[in-house]
């Protein structure tokens, strides 16, 4: 088979990226190591390429065709979910700029390693075929394990990247198995050949029952879903914090795009099979990860539980299945990188000299010296909450519609009830802030990347939730219809 | 002429080999052995599949699967390093600096 212009110019953003990035390893060679920001500003400037060249192709005839024999989509689903992980890469790289110095962890391949990843999610965006499914998710797997153990002497670090990369390489196995069952029942890996041979309903049942518990496996390991979930708050709290930003947000979005494509698109005809297992993961995921987050004292340990129970909420519109609950899907990513990119922001704000920020505690009393920045704390914990107007309680809202709208009251309740449980151990930090008296000076670290970062995540979380009509349109056009 | 099931068969066995020696055992290089039999189960899957569909993808997934699963496995022993050059250890259970 022979490639034509056609799939070069479909993937010029992922080329972009991954180019830019093996370039960036050449270029890192000639700047001296007190100015490795540069190659973080370098890597933010090719991924801005990336975004124009994507808004470029939605204007060109190459739009919502596959290419690469039907390998690789370009449509609007993945590009509403590579604009999630643009946002995400670049907010993190900005988030970055203080935060390698203060740990003295600043070298160049830092950034690059976060432009591999991302190349990595634009791919899983795109996949359209299981084999560039694995690929995508291994591309985007390995430099995030390599990025959370980057603090080399710090032995939480090592620990966190050890036990995440022997959990991936477990999850990554136990989903090759299920793609290998599903490559031998249906005799192909495309999504639309899958689909076509399920819905004639000639495949073994039992193989295909096999088949789809890996998968639903595999993937849940990625979205770090109850109960694949364990290597999630080790590695988010031994992973340099920018990096805990970044994989919160980035890998979980890129793997929602892939579920959601896999399992709309490619096992469609399989509904009822794995419907009830993402119904149960869903409902395990909000139950164990809101009720663990209540007993956490580490405030990256508690996001890590806050993150898993995120990942049910999303779940929960998958679980729906219907064209509404994948839009709701959509925009809830969207939204959730937002907010917890915020918060974020705010905990590597308060990492400098001796003070680490990452016990609850030590937000003791924030309000009363730094108005502004409680503020905007409170502001995102409640959005994470789901309080309105921010754009998490419109985010829920969707999501709970959509499972209203198919008849899944009783998901639907329980839900909400679980965001009773969430909304204790978000406002416990607000109240902290607020009713507390500081226990000592607070010293923050200032850096035009973090204000920036806040300004936009502020500013995103707000709009989203006053006016969240336009994002929902956006993601109702690019949503995939089965 | 070998029928597929057979092949199949001892796939899911060493499969299920791969998966006790990660959930049982403690040392981490054995438990990257096990990963490796995990994947070269899958491995052996696909091309009796390709085998038998007369279908070549099965075969080219499977050199996909090689090359990443050594990119994999170097990732995995390089982060080892770095781990026990801080704190010798190699057993799982050691592993718990950080709790809740």
């Amino acid at each position: 088979m022979i490639f034509g212009i056609k799939d070069v110019i479909a993937v010029l953003p992922e080329i972009t990226v991954a180019g830019a990035a093996s370039c960036l390893l050449l270029v890192d060679f000639l700047i001296p190591r007190e100015r490795k920001s540069a190659v973080g500003v370098l890597a933010i400037i090719f991924v801005i390429f990336a975004a124009i060249f994507s808004i470029f192709l939605m204007g060109t005839d190459v739009m919502g065709t596959t290419v690469f024999a039907g390998m690789f989509a370009v449509d609007g689903f993945s590009t509403f979910f590579k604009y999630v992980v643009y946002a995400a890469a670049v907010l993190s790289i900005m988030l970055s700029f203080h935060y390698v110095k203060e740990e003295g962890i600043n070298a160049g391949e830092y950034y690059i390693l976060m432009l591999f990843s991302l190349s990595g999610m634009m791919v899983m965006a795109s996949a359209k075929d299981l084999l560039t499914v694995y690929v995508g998710l291994e591309l985007m797997s390995l430099p995030v394990y390599v990025l959370v153990g980057f603090m080399q002497g710090d032995v939480r670090s090592n620990e966190g990247a050890m036990k995440y990369v022997i959990l991936g390489a477990f999850s990554s196995a136990i989903l090759l198995y299920g793609i290998s069952l599903i490559y031998g029942l249906t005799g192909s890996t495309g999504l639309h050949a899958v689909a076509a041979v399920l819905s004639s309903g000639s495949v073994n049942q039992g193989a295909l029952n096999v088949a789809v518990i890996m998968m639903v496996a595999g993937f849940a390991f990625k979205i770090a879903g109850v109960p694949f979930h364990m290597w999630a708050p080790d590695a988010y709290e031994g992973a340099p914090t920018p990096i805990t930003a970044f994989m919160s947000v980035g890998p979980k979005a890129a793997a929602f795009a892939v579920i959601l494509r896999v399992f709309m698109e490619g096992l469609g005809p399989a509904y009822g099979k794995w419907q009830i297992m993402l119904a149960a993961v869903a409902v395990a995921s909000l139950a164990y990860g809101n009720l663990t987050a209540i007993a956490q004292r580490n405030i990256k340990r508690m996001l890590a539980y806050s993150s898993i129970g995120h990942a049910g909420y999303a779940l929960l519109g998958l679980v729906a299945g219907t064209s509404e609950g994948v839009s709701s899907v959509m925009y809830y990513m969207a939204v959730y990188a937002l907010m917890n990119l915020g918060v974020f922001a705010v905990i590597i704000m308060m990492r400098k000299g001796g003070q680490r920020g990452t016990e609850i505690d030590e937000y003791a009393g924030l309000a009363k010296s730094h108005k502004g920045l409680a503020l905007v704390m409170l502001i995102f914990l409640f959005a994470l909450a789901g309080v309105p107007p921010t754009a998490g309680f419109v985010a829920k809202f969707y999501v709970f519609m959509a499972l209203i709208h198919k008849g899944m009251v009783g998901l639907a309740l329980f839900a909400v009830l679980m965001s009773a449980v969430a909304a204790y151990f978000y406002i416990r930090i607000v109240m902290l802030m607020y009713m507390r008296e500081p226990v000592k000076e607070f010293e923050l670290a200032h850096s035009r990347g973090i204000y920036y970062v806040l300004a936009i995540a502020t500013a995103g979380t707000v709009i989203l939730g006053v006016y969240p009509g336009f994002l929902i349109e956006l993601a109702q056009k690019a949503s995939l219809f089965p | 002429m070998i029928p597929v099931a057979w092949p199949i068969a001892l796939g899911a066995i060493l499969f299920m080999i791969g998966v006790a020696g990660v959930l049982l055992r403690k040392n981490i290089i054995v438990m990257l052995m096990s990963i490796e039999l995990m994947l070269n189960s899958v491995n052996l899957n696909l091309v009796a599949f390709s085998y038998h569909l007369g279908d070549l993808r099965g075969q080219i997934f499977a050199i996909f699967t090689i090359t990443v699963a050594a990119a994999e496995v170097s990732v995995a022993l390089g982060i080892l390093i770095a781990l026990v050059r801080n704190r010798r250890v190699f057993n799982a259970d050691k592993m718990d600096t950080m709790r809740g």
